[in-house]
């Protein structure tokens, strides 16, 4: 215990880190993810092609290779990403396949009728996916969004694997350092995972009830 | 009151054809409707008059033929369709109005999205069409709350806010409870009478002995007799039209 409490700021800078990972990646996933799903959907056979070729590639790819990428592949066709930027580049974009696949779930939930008045007023394609499709989409999804954004929190750990101190990475450099606190410390980063994943569950839940459409 | 065939015509449909997969469903169809006239379409179900209907804005494609809504060719695609379906209001079956959004919204959105209108202009004039339809007081529910004849309605209102050249009716009272059929044909003759370009597919044989200047009736994807709703509804010329009377007119 009092080797954890010892170690107390080492937690508190591992848990920013990985809460900015998963903030950052998070909003990276969910505009790319709508992106996306709006191609998937577009009258454009091109678009349409490209982006179920992005949403196969990265959902069949394990987030360790897509890690693996970003840090030691990217540099080979010199784009080379400070550690942080690249943990969230690669996050984002692996998780940005499973949004686009639940908000794509959603669009297929809504009335066909939606979209056919919408264009019938003389709204554009994509006046009638921003306006009327995909905020009634966004609605259904909120259970299945809320599912993959927690999974992509924790996936943040894979980060500790490349050079960035966040939470997961503190179970082997501590428990190494002192084998003796080992439950205190595994504790320690369950809660740290629970502070970031429960309140956004309970906020997910509320912007669930809240937005709910009356049919 | 058949007053109106102008001998200007506003829509004109030549030669069209349509195939569901091996369903030929439009079979070369020649129509054109003059500005002001007020159109029914009627004829058993399968005929093909709702996908006639839903091929004037191109919400359904064709593959042969040619629609052009005053005098402009129907455009495949893109922006251009989308500017020309503006002047051409619709209202469907089903209502379609939008769930996530107030009644008053629902009116206002097409003005404000694609007129480029702006709020204020856009929500003082979809409170007076709201207010023309009867349903006024209800601006600010969400559809889900209307019955479904307010929502017809308002459907209504939404298309005029357009300011359209013509109305598209596709079975408007079709999914109406009896007691609401009459409240949304009473806003249809009301247009009729204001002078609207309309084509309505419709059962509502009384709507069209009311308002109609014409009466197409279509079968087997085919315009199969089309004439004034009097000469129509006392003496059919075709068997096909004759049966169909018989069968919807005695009881």
């Amino acid at each position: 215990m009092q080797f954890f409490l010892d170690n107390i700021d080492l937690f508190r800078d591992a848990f920013l880190n990985t809460l900015g990972l998963t903030f950052f990646a998070g909003v990276l996933a969910l505009v790319l993810g709508t992106v996306l799903a709006g191609m998937r959907v577009s009258p454009i056979a091109p678009l349409r092609g490209l982006a179920t070729t992005y949403v196969e590639i990265f959902r069949n790819t394990p987030l360790t290779v897509v890690f693996f990428f970003v840090i030691f592949g990217l540099p080979q066709i010199d784009t080379v990403l400070p550690f942080f930027a690249g943990a969230v580049v690669a996050v984002g974009t692996y998780t940005a396949a499973f949004v686009a696949e639940a908000i794509r779930s959603g669009i297929n939930s809504v009335a066909p009728g939606q979209a056919e008045a919408a264009r019938a007023l003389g709204l554009t394609f994509s006046q009638t996916l921003t306006t009327v499709v995909l905020p009634q989409a966004f609605r259904t999804v909120v259970p299945p969004l809320g599912s993959v954004l927690i999974a992509m929190a924790k996936n943040t750990s894979i980060a500790a694997g490349f050079s960035i101190s966040e939470v997961s990475s503190l179970l082997a450099r501590l428990t190494n350092a002192d084998p003796n606190d080992l439950l205190f410390i595994l504790l320690g980063v369950v809660l740290a995972y629970m502070v970031i994943t429960v309140p956004a569950a309970i906020a997910l839940n509320r912007i669930e009830h809240r937005v709910a459409i009356l049919r | 009151m058949t007053s109106a065939a102008t001998g200007d015509p506003l829509v004109r449909l030549t030669g069209v054809n349509k195939w569901f997969g091996d369903l030929h469903v439009l079979q070369d169809v020649d129509l054109t409707i003059d500005r002001g006239e007020v159109v029914v379409v009627i004829g058993p179900s399968g005929s093909g008059k709702s996908t006639l209907c839903r091929t004037i804005n191109r919400l359904e494609s064709i593959e042969h033929g040619e629609i052009t809504i005053d005098g402009t060719p129907l455009p495949a695609e893109g922006k251009a369709l989308a500017a020309l379906r503006s002047d051409v209001g619709m209202v469907f079956q089903s209502f379609n109005l939008f769930a996530h959004k107030t009644i008053l919204e629902n009116v206002v959105l097409g003005p404000v999205k694609v007129r480029g209108k702006s709020k204020a202009e856009a929500e003082k004039r979809a409170r007076e069409l709201l207010d023309r339809v009867g349903v006024g007081h209800q601006a600010d529910k969400v559809p889900a709350q209307l019955s479904g004849g307010q929502q017809q309605r308002v459907a209504i209102a939404r298309a005029l806010a357009m300011d359209p050249k013509v109305m598209l009716f596709d079975e408007p009272t079709s999914a109406l409870d009896p007691e609401m059929i009459n409240e949304v044909l009473e806003v249809m003759v009301g247009l009729a009478k204001d002078g609207m370009t309309m084509v309505v597919v419709t059962h509502e044989m009384g709507f069209a002995r009311r308002a109609a200047n014409r009466v197409v009736f279509m079968d087997g994807g085919r315009i199969v007799e089309s004439s004034d709703p009097e000469t129509f509804f006392t003496s059919p010329t075709s068997d096909r039209a004759k049966d169909f009377l018989s069968k919807i007119l005695n009881h």
